[in-house]
């Protein structure tokens, strides 16, 4: 239909349709070619005016010093140490987290039990719940563990409260997944785990992609739970970007304030750029179920 | 028939084709209860972290914690000190106004996007990962870059005016009237993009057949749409609601980035309430009693949902 | 003792009685179909030989060791799946001996074993392939192959031949039968579709309500029914059921129009010895009403006229449909009969093969 639109040449009502679709696109891309142009611009500059217009003589002076010279808190050492404080907390918090996520969706759906259905709905509602409820016995346990301020009490946080929606992944995806096949491998002799590791996870590709993405994002975008466990040095990148943008004294240094928060939102971006797709499947897994 | 009743897993066998051999004791309560076990981990952390915590808050709220949590039962104190605190108030107001705004119009706005992208369009490669992408970001590069947009001094109304459109003025973000606005704004175009996807979804798995039959019919293409299409859209509106609902009663970073709740308490939300008066303000109890009532809140939406979905999946 | 033996097998689910109380022996190299209705159970009996499902109560046995407790790896027993059940991600060869592999037979084995099996069912072109790639017909015996391989004490077939089309379901059929020709394997197979059951089995076990309702021969399930359920289920088109009083040493019928219609019962001693005016249900195959000509004259044949409502040509015969005793009763006629609706003609009714029902309770009288 939409090659014989083409045939037919733009009807009025065509126009006015990409016409708004434009506009809309201008409204979503105009805060981050804000941020991009305000990045590459000098402090004299930006003080000009014309917050839409292109850097007329671009530096990259913000970036550097976003990374390596900026102040937050008391150190004045850029985002770099925060940025590998996010990595070194998303990477082990996403593994296990999907680890354990893809483990009790293959409990829930292939070896069930009386109640499973109970004990998923109570996981479920676990990933909805305001984490404000959480906030204070969670502080007081990392600190009994001895792991408050720390990147691992952060993993903790992260996996313990991603568990849900990992399991609801794999859960709704090995739904689907035959029984018979459960079946077929048990009378050919395979163990629970040489089930899982043979048949239901050479099989998972999809939901794995998904459910990394998601997890990824998610802790990486955090904030509250950062800004609650993890102190000074080991903050994550979200933490700091706030820091530097909102408690720094002295003159305000926009130009930094955008690089960084580029840098913050990059690994993300990126993410969301190179796989989409996997990226909305793990949105609207984790609101339409099914 | 599912596998439910079915035996359980057993260690790699290494026995001889023909000779079945059984198990020993401890071998069978292994095979039999390894699932379980895997399972446990899990459920050991969820219920201490999940629901072991709520019970915790809840019994916080009925005492008298200030910068430590002390254990004295000493009744409903702090909840009758929240509801007597003004600026429990103001972010209940801020919640109503911004909840109910940013709703409608991400809703609104994501089922007209969607419809739109839906009209064979070409480029919707494009204009999809275009509208979706600020999903990807963190509320708080969102408010940061949402706050240096709507900066009087430096911002859109700065531009603008240097256009020459000198009497423009668009400075809601140091206005205590309009602040909370501002948060619509950036929370709306943060989200929006992936209501719109969800629409999409759903407009995709309309039969094309009923589509044809109501252009027989004689059906206009508005018509089409308000009596057929958007009717059947109805489950995505319920899970779009609730999704939205649950993001913005838990809102929290994205005032802190870009309004830090300003000016003066124009843009307080019970999540920053709850979060000021527990770790800056040492009123632990009623930092607690608030997020009680969030919990509430979240659970008279979640839980009749929940229960909808699992028991569609049960028949 | 059987090879297999089933012994008051019962099953229960929450409150209700899937299997009531299951007993069936069968010998080394028999082929077993369990036939009957969805819902009749047959495929829970399966299962609870295979130890997929846990039995109620009663006792398994394969080739003399009580099975109830093991796991279905230890039973020596393998299955052919409806959906097939091939593990989507390994190769055709994987897929064979994958249960090999669990065994822990060493790998030199386990090719000389594919080969094996890929040689008899001839899916040898097929082994780097990978499920998904495959026909229904390709997967069908890949999944046979994944069976054979493991040469199991007996093999258990559940409804394998359904997902197919109907001129592959007939080639596999006659494969699965050359199969236990030429291996002399045990089977015990799962089927709704009495076809499949006559053609393949040693013995039918007929299956309703959680009861076996038969055991038998095909030919004994065929000609002496025990029963009209049975008789019904057994046979396409099923067994005509007339409603008939006994007298004069044979049956009458009402006929629509005229006078009732007496048949003569055979004088073999196999008729009843029930008093005269006893109400029955007389069990006609549609073969044994048939056109005078093409009858066998040997025995109790009886010819009647009757009026014919529809004539129905099949190709190889031509279906004659007519009102007996208040109900429709179907005649096998010769392919080029030249019938007509609404016509009144001769037809031969061969009493040798009739088999009389106690109308109350639908069993066979002897």
């Amino acid at each position: 239909m939409s090659a014989a639109a083409g045939a037919r040449g733009l009807s009025l009502g065509r126009i006015v349709l990409y016409a708004i679709l434009g506009l809309f696109a201008i409204f979503y891309m105009l805060p981050l070619f804000v941020m991009i142009v305000t990045s590459f611009k000098s402090l004299d500059e930006i003080r000009l005016g014309d917050m839409l217009g292109l850097p007329q003589q671009p530096t990259a002076d913000a970036w550097f010093a976003a990374w390596q010279t900026s102040c937050i808190g008391l150190t004045c050492e850029g985002l770099k140490g925060y940025f590998w404080n996010s990595i070194k907390m998303v990477v082990p918090a996403v593994f296990i987290s999907t680890i354990l996520g893809s483990l009790n969706g293959y409990v829930l759906t292939k070896w069930r039990f009386p109640g499973h259905r109970w004990v998923f709905a109570l996981m479920l509602f676990g990933c909805f719940i305001p984490f404000q409820s959480v906030l204070v016995p969670m502080a007081l346990i990392l600190g009994k563990l001895g792991i408050a301020g720390t990147t691992a009490g952060l993993v903790l946080v992260h996996v313990v409260y991603g568990l849900g929606f990992t399991t609801l992944f794999f859960r709704n995806y090995y739904e689907a997944f035959p029984n018979e096949l459960i079946r077929a491998a048990q009378i050919d002799g395979a163990s629970f785990f040489q089930i899982f590791r043979r048949i239901m996870l050479p099989s998972s590709g999809p939901i794995i992609v998904v459910t990394v993405i998601f997890q990824f994002t998610n802790i990486w975008n955090d904030f509250l739970f950062g800004a609650s466990f993890a102190s000074g040095d080991s903050a994550p990148m979200t933490v700091a970007l706030n820091n530097l943008v909102n408690t720094s004294t002295g003159v305000r240094e926009y130009n930094v304030y955008m690089a960084a928060a580029i840098i913050a939102a990059l690994p993300t971006l990126l993410v969301y750029i190179i796989s989409g797709r996997y990226f909305v499947r793990g949105l609207m897994a984790g609101a339409v179920k099914g | 028939m599912s596998v439910e009743q079915t035996v359980e897993a057993v260690p790699q066998v290494l026995a001889a084709r023909n000779q079945p051999r059984p198990d020993s004791p401890a071998g069978l309560w292994l095979q039999r209860h390894l699932p379980n076990l895997v399972l446990t981990p899990s459920l050991l952390a969820i219920g201490l972290f999940v629901y072991g915590f709520i019970l915790w808050t809840i019994y916080l709220s009925f005492t008298r914690s200030k910068i430590l949590p002390v254990y004295a039962f000493v009744g409903t104190e702090a909840h009758q000190r929240l509801w007597s605190t003004p600026n429990w108030y103001k972010a209940l107001e801020n919640l109503a106004i911004f909840g109910s705004l940013y709703i409608i119009i991400c809703l609104a706005l994501g089922l007209f996007l969607a419809i739109l992208i839906d009209q064979k369009i070409r480029g919707e490669g494009l204009f999809r990962p275009i509208f979706l992408y600020p999903m990807a970001l963190s509320f708080i590069v969102t408010g940061t870059a949402w706050k240096w947009f709507l900066n009087p001094g430096y911002g859109l109304q700065k531009t603008v005016q240097d256009w020459g459109w000198t009497s423009f003025t668009f400075d809601w973000i140091s206005s205590t009237d309009m602040a909370i606005y501002t948060v619509v704004i950036a929370g709306v175009w943060q989200v929006s993009g992936f209501v719109m996807a969800m629409f999409l979804a759903g407009l995709r798995g309309i039969d094309n057949d009923m589509l044809r039959a109501a252009q027989i019919d004689g059906a206009s293409a508005f018509n089409t749409y308000r009596r057929i299409v958007i009717p059947q859209l109805r489950p995505i509106f319920l899970s779009a609601f609730v999704v939205l609902a649950h993001m913005a009663i838990k809102s929290y970073d994205l005032v802190v980035a870009l309004t830090g709740g300003g000016p003066g308490n124009a843009t307080e939300l019970p999540a920053t309430f709850m979060y000021s008066y527990t770790f800056t303000r040492n009123q632990m109890a009623i930092g607690a009693a608030s997020a009680v009532v969030m919990l509430a809140i979240i659970a008279a939406v979640i839980i009749p949902y929940l229960y909808l979905e699992l028991k569609e999946k049960k028949s | 003792m059987g090879f297999l033996e089933i012994r008051n097998v019962k099953k229960r689910y929450g409150g209700t009685d899937v299997l009531k109380g299951i007993d069936i022996s069968i010998e080394q190299g028999d082929f077993l179909v369990l036939v009957g209705p969805s819902g009749c159970g047959k495929s829970t009996l399966l299962n609870l030989i295979a130890g997929l499902d846990q039995l109620s109560e009663g006792e398994i046995w394969i080739n003399g060791v009580m099975v109830n407790d093991l796991h279905p790896s230890k039973r020596d027993i393998a299955m052919v799946f409806q959906s097939y059940a091939l593990y989507p991600n390994m190769t055709v060869a994987e897929n064979v001996v994958f249960g090999l592999e669990m065994r822990g037979v060493p790998k030199p084995e386990r090719e000389a074993a594919v080969a094996e099996v890929a040689k008899i069912l001839q899916i040898e072109h097929l082994l780097t392939r990978k499920p998904s790639q495959l026909s229904g017909g390709q997967r069908q015996r890949v999944a046979m192959g994944r069976a054979l391989v493991r040469k199991p004490l007996v093999f258990l077939f559940d409804e394998p031949l359904s997902n197919l089309d109907a001129k592959l379901r007939v080639e596999m059929r006659t494969e699965i039968k050359r199969l236990h020709q030429n291996m002399g394997a045990t089977i015990v197979y799962v089927t709704h579709d009495q076809i499949e059951a006559m053609t393949l089995a040693t013995q039918i076990a007929v299956m309703n309500g959680g009861e076996i309702q038969q055991l038998g021969s095909p030919k004994e399930i065929y000609n002496r029914p025990v029963n009209t359920f049975v008789a019904s289920f057994m046979g396409s088109p099923s067994m005509n059921m007339i409603p008939a009083v006994l007298g004069n040493g044979g049956v009458e019928i009402a006929s629509g129009n005229g006078a009732p219609i007496s048949l003569r019962l055979p004088a073999n001693g196999r008729g009843p010895n029930a008093a005269s005016g006893r109400k029955v249900i007389l069990g006609l195959r549609p073969e044994a009403v048939t056109d005078p000509g093409a009858a066998d004259r040997n025995g109790a044949v009886t010819d009647a006229n009757c009026h014919v409502e529809v004539v129905e040509p099949a190709g190889s015969d031509t279906f004659a449909v007519m009102r007996l005793g208040g109900v429709e009763v179907i005649a096998r006629m010769r392919a080029d009969t030249d019938l007509k609706p609404g016509q009144t003609a001769p037809f031969a009714f061969n009493m040798e093969k009739a088999v009389l029902f106690d109308p109350q309770s639908g069993n066979r009288i002897d």
